[in-house]
């Protein structure tokens, strides 16, 4: 690098941050993506938590059922459920905006639609169908 | 001295010194995911409300078994990628920058290890 001096950096004009746009949905849907990233990123303590305790015998796997059978433990999985799926189908989002397509402005807005309806609707069927497995003998 | 020409040099490196290679990976383990993370699921809720000797079974079958330690794999891998890109955004002194993104692959690799030993004991040992 020819010049050093960074002095006037600091003083340089920043370029306008989040707080200056309008909120739009594919503005949130992208903050919610890296937030369910993030999420999933701790919930991965579950998952050890659980695979270990079935790896360690029946009375370490019993405090595992009682906890996830908890309301907190059930809404830690909702949200562990959902965020996984919602994480999925953005990603799908994301492969199709990357062969370049999809970029339009009905058309971007329709994906990010399909997307939340889409985790939403697939997390509730996932649960009713948890529950009806559940509901039986076993 | 160095004969390259400068774009040679800087070709394919970028800002995080290992070029788009993060950005391939990421897709990769992206794209597996997708089917593992189904395959997941799917042995998640068949699991649900099972006693310990019916889910260690299950979990211990060749094809259970794989599924999981393939997902494992991915997802933490990807997860590390991911992590890593928040940490660049938004953590601006280099030393603490340096310590998030060592403590990131350490606790990717944890996470992998610990989940992959449950599966490989609840397959072969117990």
């Amino acid at each position: 690098m020819a010049n050093t001096d960074l002095s006037g950096a600091k003083n340089r004009p920043l370029s306008p941050h989040l707080s200056i746009y309008k909120p739009t949905l594919t503005m949130m849907m992208s903050i919610v993506h890296r937030v369910t990233g993030m999420a999933l990123y701790a919930g991965t303590l579950l998952l050890v938590w659980w695979l270990l305790a079935a790896a360690s015998g029946p009375n370490a796997y019993m405090k595992v059922q009682w906890f996830m059978g908890t309301l907190v433990g059930e809404v830690i999985l909702f949200g562990y459920t959902w965020a996984l799926i919602h994480h999925m189908f953005g990603g799908i989002r994301h492969f199709i905006w990357d062969t370049g397509h999809g970029f339009g402005p009905t058309e971007r807005e329709w994906l990010v639609r399909v997307g939340l309806a889409g985790s939403i609707v697939t997390t509730v069927i996932l649960w009713v169908v948890g529950y009806a497995v559940m509901g039986g003998s076993r | 001295m160095s004969i390259r020409t400068p774009l040679a040099r800087v070709r394919g490196l970028g800002s995080a010194k290992s070029g788009t290679g993060h950005f391939w990976h990421q897709r990769l383990t992206a794209l597996a995911n997708v089917p593992l993370t189904i395959g997941f699921i799917v042995i998640l809720v068949s699991l649900l409300g099972r006693n310990h000797a019916a889910v260690v079974q299950i979990l211990g079958s060749p094809l259970v078994a794989i599924v999981m330690l393939l997902f494992i794999g991915s997802v933490t891998y990807h997860m590390k990628i991911g992590m890593q890109v928040v940490i660049e955004d938004y953590v601006h002194d280099e030393t603490w920058k340096f310590a998030a993104v060592i403590a990131n692959i350490f606790f990717a690799i944890i996470v992998a290890a610990a989940a992959a030993y449950a599966m490989l004991k609840l397959s072969f040992g117990v």
